[in-house]
């Protein structure tokens, strides 16, 4: 996608200020001190013709139409490290870059596979495009069988909110499994939707969607009405962001958790638990959603200093800073993009530095995280050797299971 | 009324189109349980040399200007009075381009049915077609008094519709055919600046899998290490992943390498007719249902993704 | 100009297919329809058109799942007519919906006809050429590339091996697109969701089918594997050596 110039239109402009109005905090884009801190911030700053806080400049000198022609607004992961370190407050991510990609959707100008993504979410309640009829599938063989509500009915105390990519990656599905027997091992009484979960919606959000998020969201508050339970966990940061923050605002509140707190609050049950050592350096990454959005930092890494063996290191980036691995927000379905633009992958980079920091293991929180640093492992010299496992799943094997 | 069989024949720049021979063997097989004769109809201008190697037992020539080129306007009026004088058991006309364009007017206009996507008929005479991207199997009796049926290659072998000799030729009179509304302009050429993929001995070959443009850079580079191209399957090519000169299937190029790596392709029947006639096919596809396992040599289930890197490390290493 | 484009849904090949007790027919109990990728490109052929070079487009479709979304969709990518007919098509085929377009088409009479060239459950030939000889209008089918040139319409008509004819037709006519010029356009749902509430779709109520020109199905069954793949286990290294083994064994490494 060329940028062609064109006469500015400042009624693009004065319009889109107007929009960000009347968000959460949005009127503070008026007090932008054009320090540039959140474009330094931005992981692909360096690559957008237009970082964050060029947009706000050219929202304000009213050519931001030129913004909305380029494509830079799709090089940003929606990370939020712009939002956390802005001097002012301005909340970029969520008002700015959501709102701008809303506008790009509008006017067709959307990559491909975004679009295929978006299409599939609307279509089959998810975006890999896989049968809903098959969502609980990864539950076959299983033993005891996981509870699927919409089957025994039964009141449970936890409604375990899988998500897409838990559900469905064949990669992510033994992290999954993982879960499932701790959680049984935990004598936790706890059901799944299955077929009847659809997409939290959040990426789909972040990626400009509002519209399709809202579906979502109500459909799955439709579903939650149907059982008795007393609180939410998911397996994934995004979920349990929208469950948490957006949701509510919608008319569905209950009390969730990341399944990382949920463990930790029984940690003291676990440790005994843990019978095999895991003798390894594990560095932790923060996934934007728990850590830098929501606050969420020690929970894990203590669980993980719990399991008798592990060593922990920090990387260079971490808790407030951590670096996105490039796939949330939408950033999963603009790979291809991003890559032919920066030829880097946010993923490679954050590999580097977990190799740098001496670590043997990458411990993960978040389902979009595995493929994608496995992935870099491959392209990246040195890094052969490095494993990235799940926090669930280094659980399970410390829990022999 | 008779149970002969015609066979429409197709045909392009002055060549017999593979289809025409496929139709040919199976109206051969069909005649077997009408008892009727197989007739080919050739339409075309000073094209009877066309007729010279048509396993048929006799052909219809119709000679006229309008004829030279296919359009469906002139081929649609120069069959229909055939089909209403003979009234022959079935017609078989390809399921491509050019069959596809007149069988719908011939149903209407004749009040006839149309049986589509046939591959092969039965010993006694029914027809068995293949729909929905290869899945599903129909079979049914060939309906009356004269069925229409558009055929797909893949059980009959083109060699099955070639004779050695020159069946017997009768001109028949063209009808009337002017104030036709189709015409041909002009015909564009396939490019050939590019690779000819019809010439490797191995190609890698990528479908829907493959997810974005940035990923065939893996395709390329598994190809290179084994000295061969790439090829795609058609939602590759519509995306403008890679040049239509890529493109294997019935829209594309109709390719026979030793060795056919197809990379998430699912083996839709469109793509089949393109290298299902390839030494060896090698299917990776994570879907397990997928049809092309049905045709590959080998498969496996394990994500491409995970597959090419590897394997195009170890193809370096072996050479 | 005006330009309409009848659609069709067809079964969701994501799902599995079933086949229902009779053994003749499609299960329809986890059934789910999607629009013929074919009729989507044609629907955004007419859009191209229409942003080209004016006129108006009309998309009809019968009462089906997922029609209602699909014309709401369409008048947001900017066709200016909705038309759902309205009747029992518990039993359909494509001669029958051939003769059901007709009759509105008759009444329409739009210069140019856009449909999908295929559907992958056609067993009675595609709707196009059909409603074509319905109208008296000339057909010309795999095309992907339109232009208007005054009152004909010149297509690219694809052929096998990349052979491409620039064929010219009087209008009014009907083409069978194989693809359009650029990739369906994304609409968002928010839009979608706004034109839901400005935008009207018409219902025609239509008699009961006519059918004949159909075959009858005696047996509907997945295809026997007489000869499945062979399939390689393993991880990723161990898949690669074999495959590296039997690249040297057919010859080409």
């Amino acid at each position: 996608m060329e940028i062609t110039l064109s006469p500015l239109e400042p009624s693009v402009s004065k319009t889109f200020l107007a929009s960000l109005m009347g968000l959460e905090n949005g009127e503070r884009i008026r007090t932008c001190l054009q320090c540039g801190t959140c474009s330094g911030v931005c992981p692909f700053g360096y690559i957008m013709k237009f970082p964050p806080g060029k947009m706000i400049g050219a929202l304000r000198s009213e050519f931001f139409d030129q913004v909305i022609k380029s494509d830079s607004v799709w090089m940003c992961v929606s990370c939020n490290a712009c939002s956390a370190f802005c001097p002012s407050n301005i909340p970029i991510t969520a008002a700015l870059m959501t709102r701008a990609k809303e506008e790009m959707l509008l006017a067709g100008n959307v990559p491909s596979e975004l679009q295929s993504a978006l299409e599939n979410t609307q279509r089959y309640g998810n975006p890999l495009g896989e049968s809903p009829r098959k969502r609980a599938d990864w539950t076959i063989g299983l033993q005891p069988e996981v509870n699927l509500l919409a089957k025994t009915r039964q009141p449970v105390d936890v409604l375990w909110y899988v998500g897409d990519y838990a559900s469905y990656h064949s990669r992510m599905q033994s992290a999954t499994k993982a879960l499932a027997k701790i959680l049984n091992l935990l004598g936790i009484k706890f059901g799944i939707l299955g077929p009847e979960e659809y997409s939290d919606g959040d990426s789909q959000r972040l990626a400009g969607e509002r519209g399709l998020f809202e579906m979502m969201a109500q459909k799955n508050g439709q579903i939650f009405r149907r059982y008795k339970f007393n609180e939410i966990i998911t397996t994934d940061p995004h979920a349990f962001n929208a469950l948490k923050n957006e949701y509510p605002s919608l008319g569905i509140a209950y009390p969730v958790k990341h399944y990382t707190q949920f463990l930790y609050e029984r940690i003291e049950q676990i440790k005994p638990l843990l019978k095999n050592e895991i003798k390894a350096r594990v560095a932790y990454h923060d996934p934007c959603y728990l850590g830098r959005v929501n606050g969420i930092f020690d929970e894990p890494r203590n669980i993980l200093k719990a399991i008798p063996g592990v060593e922990l290191v920090e990387m260079t980036h971490q808790r407030l800073n951590s670096l996105c691995c490039g796939g949330g927000g939408g950033g999963m379905w603009l790979d291809g993009f991003q890559w032919e633009k920066a030829h880097t992958r946010l993923s490679e980079w954050r590999v580097r530095e977990a190799v740098a920091a001496g670590a043997e293991i990458l411990a993960v929180g978040c389902p979009y995280e595995p493929p994608r640093f496995e992935d870099a492992i491959k392209t990246i010299q040195n890094a052969g050797q490095l494993k990235v496992r799940e926090i669930a799943e280094l659980l399970a094997q410390a829990m022999d299971l | 009324m008779s149970q002969d069989i015609f066979v429409i024949i197709e045909h392009l720049r002055g060549q017999v189109s593979e289809i025409s021979f496929v139709m040919l063997a199976g109206a051969r097989q069909l005649s077997k349980s009408t008892g009727g004769n197989v007739t080919a109809i050739l339409l075309g201008q000073k094209a009877q040399g066309l007729a010279s190697n048509l396993a048929a037992d006799k052909v219809l020539y119709m000679d006229h200007p309008a004829l030279a080129e296919f359009t469906s306007n002139a081929y649609e009026l120069a069959v229909v009075g055939l089909i209403k004088e003979n009234s022959p058991r079935a017609v078989l006309l390809g399921h491509s381009s050019i069959g596809m364009d007149i069988v719908g007017g011939l149903s209407v206009k004749l009040g006839l049915p149309i049986v589509s996507s046939c591959r092969s008929f039965t010993t006694d005479g029914k027809y068995v077609s293949q729909i929905c991207g290869g899945k599903i199997m129909v079979e049914g009796e060939l309906p009356g008094p004269t069925a229409l049926v558009t055929m797909v290659p893949g059980v009959y072998k083109a060699e099955q519709g070639q004779g050695t000799q020159a069946p017997a030729l009768t001109i028949v009179p063209a009808p009337a055919l002017d104030g036709l509304r189709v015409s041909i302009k002009q015909y564009i050429e396939p490019d050939t600046s590019d690779v000819d993929i019809t010439k490797e001995t191995m190609l890698v070959s990528v479908g829907r899998g493959i997810q974005n443009k940035d990923n065939i850079e893996l395709a390329n580079e598994l190809a290179a290490a084994l000295a061969c191209a790439v090829s795609a399957s058609r939602p590759v090519v519509d995306q403008g992943w890679l040049a239509t000169t890529r493109l294997v299937g019935k829209s594309g190029k109709k390719v026979k390498p030793k060795i056919y790596l197809a990379l998430g392709i699912s083996g839709a029947p469109e793509h089949v007719e393109g290298m299902g006639e390839s030494g060896a096919i090698i299917a990776i596809n994570t879907d397990p249902n997928a049809p092309i396992f049905n045709i590959a040599k080998y498969g496996t289930t394990i994500d491409m993704f995970d597959l090419i890197p590897v394997l195009t490390d170890k193809v370096k290493q072996a050479k | 100009m005006k330009i309409a484009v009848p659609v069709k849904f067809v079964p969701d090949l994501v799902e599995e297919l079933n086949i229902d007790p009779s053994g003749t027919a499609l299960d329809t109990a986890w059934l789910r329809l999607i629009i013929n990728e074919f009729d989507d490109h044609a629907v955004e052929q007419a859009i191209l058109l229409k942003e080209k070079g004016g006129g108006q487009v009309t998309v009809m479709t019968i009462e089906s799942e997922g029609a209602d979304d699909f014309l709401f969709a369409a008048a947001a990518k900017g066709t200016d007519q909705l038309i759902k007919l309205t009747g029992d098509f518990s039993n359909v085929n494509n001669h029958g919906l051939a003769r059901a377009y007709a009759d509105i088409l008759k009444e329409l009479q739009p210069d140019l006809i856009l449909t999908g060239v295929q559907a992958h459950n056609d067993l009675d030939g595609s709707v196009g050429p059909l409603l074509a000889e319905q109208l008296g209008l000339p057909y010309v089918g795999y095309v992907a590339g339109v232009s208007i040139s005054g009152d004909k319409v010149i297509a690219r008509k694809e052929y096998s091996g990349g052979l491409v004819a620039e064929v010219e037709i009087k209008l009014p006519a009907v083409l069978g697109i194989q693809a359009s010029e650029q990739p369906p356009r994304y609409i968002a749902y928010s839009k979608i969701r706004q034109v839901m509430g400005t935008a009207k779709i018409e219902e025609k109520p239509v008699a009961a089918l006519d059918l004949s020109g159909g075959t009858a199905v005696s047996r509907m069954f997945q295809p026997e594997v007489s000869q499945r793949a062979n399939m390689l286990e393993g991880g990723a290294d161990e898949v690669a050596d074999k495959l590296v083994a039997i690249f040297k064994e057919l010859g080409t490494l």
